[in-house]
């Protein structure tokens, strides 16, 4: 019996057909473990809180758009935002979850730095959050620590399929935070069974494929993005075994990101851009309001995307900037369509 | 065909909205009668503790459910700091049977009323050898060849305490075995980890000369007090002599919210249901099935809430919520000032304020944590933090008492027993996968028989 090997063409082919944003697999990745979160995990998350921050999140996307006169820059980022509130704020009032999408969103258009938003704006909410807004919590424990085998594989179906260039980040963040673990667990004698503890816990790797690779808010340049990944978790742990306070992820980066425009500054490279380009609107609501208000819709055909090779395919604003609009200065691999 | 894009927004926003409106009728208010609850001696091997944090200041008290030899009793506690006297006391154990009983799962029932009245209601359902320690001088030098520095010694109550320093595990395995502690074998591959974080040691055993002076046959629970970053409980040291999974029972006081678990996962136990009426007589059976089942289903990893309340009022109460002076017994410091003030002499326990009455609102919330744990299961000591939760819990289960009139009274009487019919159905089977009971002997002893399948055309041409 012959063993067919699946031909480069015929992958290559296959690819042709998958969305070329990387943003569209996170969105269903996102929304995958939502439905899997509150569905089987025990969520302490009501749908409308979910409903609320979706509708206060793209209506915040949609006023910014218009406001500064860049309506066709979609949607996408505000859905992986909402996702993202989701999945990591707990309240027990429904006003929490919208007020903060809508604060998250808005940090986007207004802190700004070098034609980039300064952070990430799920970070920036949840932080914003427990800080300012009363009745909101973040449950670090949610996850558990069996959903890790499921968590990994799908990681690693992103990076097959997206073939995310900048995803360097998480890889040398996890390999960081885990190590100064293994580190601890030898000084201190501890068993080793606290470090798989560690490996197998959701909200780490959630962090780091989902927040801190967001592409927009890290270094442009490797170097400076591998040195920033090694501080972030420094702080990580520093945050969680000296101080031993909670969420320690979350407060690493919330602190470690104004760090982010001075090594721009000091390591300029070009901005990412979201390649390919982005189904606007209609598509992406349904794609989270699957997981979202579990409605069992099917998202009918869309429209062929309108493909635009430029920069301005990004779904971020560009503002007057001098690096702003510049096309991304490494591209992984040339679009296989609309060329 | 696809809006543009901020239309499609609005129109969420919109729909959003309006399930918001739809949303916002009041909850029902709680009204049953209480009728039996399951509190922690069902539990045999359970250990409690309270847990009272605000800050970064610590209140620990621990129920010693020693049965044995006294003289075989031994503590060993990883503690911040050296402890000074003033902050070891001893509790009242009544505290812990007060808190228990407010805080345990409960049954409530309702009567069903006739469904021939006019007045058609509004069913509205939540529904250590005590071998005299020699303090020789020749004994320090032991002491420091061992690495074990002796910060201080005192007799507290029923207990010689000593608050140790040790600078390696073999050597304070050692020096415990010396000094007459009975520690299990490895317990300095468990200790070792606590040396290494600067951690001291709090050992505790029993004088039996002072504990026959208290005039009490058991073991009065000890407390301390104490500042420190850490929000956690230091579980590990407890499982050198575990055969089989162990039960622990942490009553947690905070003054904003409830507590959680920030490195394993904290689940509220399934509640709030409905269960067939003859139930009532085996409340503390089932609750002991459904906790052993939902545990096992979990794989012992996770941390179960049974309670989280406003200690000012319970609906329905299990027992009175504490008083002032309760809550000061178990350790809150901050009421009626800033100071800690644990030093609250026992037995002091006035009646109870009454529910949403008499002292009025108390800033303590209580969070009753449950767990059943192997070392397998749990390789990490427990972590907690408070969160701003405020959102009322309880696991509490209902009897609904069928209506027993006559089944031809009236029109409306048929439809009622069909529905009943209906209910009991739900209810056994709700039995079943909660306890992992037979469901067959379930519907057995309820007296009814498996639903008849009504095939779809029989209700269509009903």
């Amino acid at each position: 019996m012959e063993i067919t090997v699946l031909p480069r063409n015929a992958i290559v082919a296959a690819r042709e057909f998958l969305p070329k944003d990387a943003r569209v697999f996170q969105i269903l990745f996102l929304a995958l473990l939502l439905t899997t979160g509150v569905l089987l995990r025990d969520f302490s998350l009501h749908p409308l809180q979910m409903a609320l921050a979706f509708a206060a999140g793209l209506a915040t996307q949609a006023f910014w758009l218009k406001r500064l006169g860049l309506e066709q820059r979609g949607f996408m980022s505000a859905i992986v935002t909402c996702c993202g509130l989701s999945l990591l704020l707990r309240s027990d009032t429904l006003w929490a979850h919208p007020l903060v999408a809508a604060l998250a969103m808005s940090s986007k258009f207004v802190l700004r730095i070098h034609g980039k938003h300064w952070y990430n704006p799920a970070n920036f909410g949840v932080i914003a959050a427990i800080t300012l807004i009363p009745g909101t919590w973040v449950s670090p424990g949610q996850w558990g620590n069996d959903l890790a085998l499921a968590v990994w594989l799908l990681m690693l179906g992103t990076i097959v399929t997206t073939r995310a260039r900048r995803l360097d980040i998480s890889w040398v963040f996890l390999g960081a935070f885990l190590g100064l673990v293994a580190l601890r667990v030898v000084l201190l004698g501890q068993s080793w069974a606290i470090w798989w503890h560690q490996l197998g816990n959701g909200a780490l790797l959630l962090f780091a494929f989902f927040m801190i690779s967001d592409p927009m808010t890290i270094p442009n340049r490797r170097g400076p993005r591998i040195a920033y990944a090694l501080i972030v978790a420094a702080a990580a742990v520093g945050w969680q075994y000296l101080l031993f306070r909670p969420n320690a992820l979350i407060w690493a980066l919330f602190l470690a990101t104004p760090l982010v425009p001075l090594l721009d500054r000091l390591f300029p490279g070009a901005a990412f851009s979201w390649r390919g380009s982005e189904r606007v609107g209609s598509t992406p609501l349904r794609a989270c309001a699957i997981s979202g208000i579990r409605s069992t819709a099917v998202a009918e055909d869309s429209p062929a995307p309108a493909r635009n090779a430029t920069a301005a395919s990004s779904s971020f604003p560009v503002l007057p900037s001098p690096i702003s609009g510049a096309p991304s200065s490494r591209p992984a691999r040339p679009a296989v369509r609309g060329r | 065909m696809p809006y543009p894009p901020t239309r499609a927004a609005w129109l969420f926003v919109a729909l959003a909205l309006l399930l918001v409106a739809f949303a916002a009728t009041p909850a029902s208010a709680f009204c049953g009668f209480y009728v039996g609850k399951a509190d922690a001696k069902l539990f045999n091997e359970a250990s409690q503790v309270i847990l009272v944090r605000d800050g970064n200041r610590t209140v620990i008290s621990m129920r010693n459910d020693f049965q044995g030899d006294l003289s075989e009793f031994a503590l060993v506690v990883p503690v911040p700091a050296v402890l000074q006297k003033s902050q070891i006391h001893i509790g009242d154990p009544k505290t812990f049977e007060r808190i228990d009983a407010y805080s345990a799962p409960r049954l409530a029932e309702y009567f069903d009323p006739n469904p021939c009245d006019v007045s058609r209601r509004e069913r509205q359902m939540g529904a250590m050898n005590a071998a005299p320690a020699s303090m020789a001088k020749e004994q320090e030098s032991k002491d420091k060849a061992l690495g074990v520095t002796v910060e201080a010694r005192y007799t507290v109550g029923e207990y010689d305490i000593a608050i140790l320093s040790a600078t390696e595990s073999n050597g304070l395995e050692q020096w415990l075995r010396l000094e007459g502690y009975r520690i299990p074998s490895g317990a300095s591959k468990a200790l070792q980890p606590y040396i290494r974080q600067n951690l001291k040691f709090f050992v505790a055993r029993v004088n039996l000369a002072e504990q026959a002076k208290t005039g009490f046959s058991y073991l009065r629970p000890l407390q301390f007090a104490f500042e420190s970053e850490r929000f956690m409980l230091p579980v590990r040291l407890g499982m050198l002599n575990a055969k089989g999974p162990q039960d622990l029972v942490v009553y947690a006081l905070s003054r904003n919210g409830r507590v959680e678990t920030t490195n394993y996962r904290t689940v509220k136990l399934p509640a709030n249901v409905e269960l067939p009426t003859y139930t009532r007589a085996e409340f503390g059976k089932f609750y002991k099935a459904l906790f052993e089942t939902q545990s096992k289903r979990e794989d012992y990893r996770v941390v179960w809430t049974e309670y989280f309340w406003d200690m000012a009022w319970c609906d329905p109460c299990a027992a009175d919520p504490l008083s002032p002076e309760e809550l000061k017994g178990a350790g809150v410091f901050w009421l009626g000032g800033d100071e800690p003030a644990i030093g609250v002499a026992p037995g002091t326990a006035r009646p109870s304020v009454s529910p949403r009455g008499g002292s009025g609102a108390q800033p303590v919330m209580l969070t009753r944590l449950h767990l059943r744990y192997t070392p397998e299961t749990l390789p990490e000591d427990l972590m907690f933090q408070e969160t701003q939760d405020r959102q009322n819990f309880q696991t509490r289960y209902v009897l609904r008492h069928a209506w027993t009139g006559d089944p031809a009274a009236c029109e409306a009487a048929p439809r009622y027993f069909d529905e009943v019919a209906k209910r009991q159905e739900r209810e056994a089977q709700t039995l079943a996968n909660l306890t992992g009971w037979d469901l067959k002997q379930i519907r057995t002893r309820m007296n009814i028989a498996a639903a008849p399948k009504t095939m779809w055309w029989e209700r269509l041409w009903k």
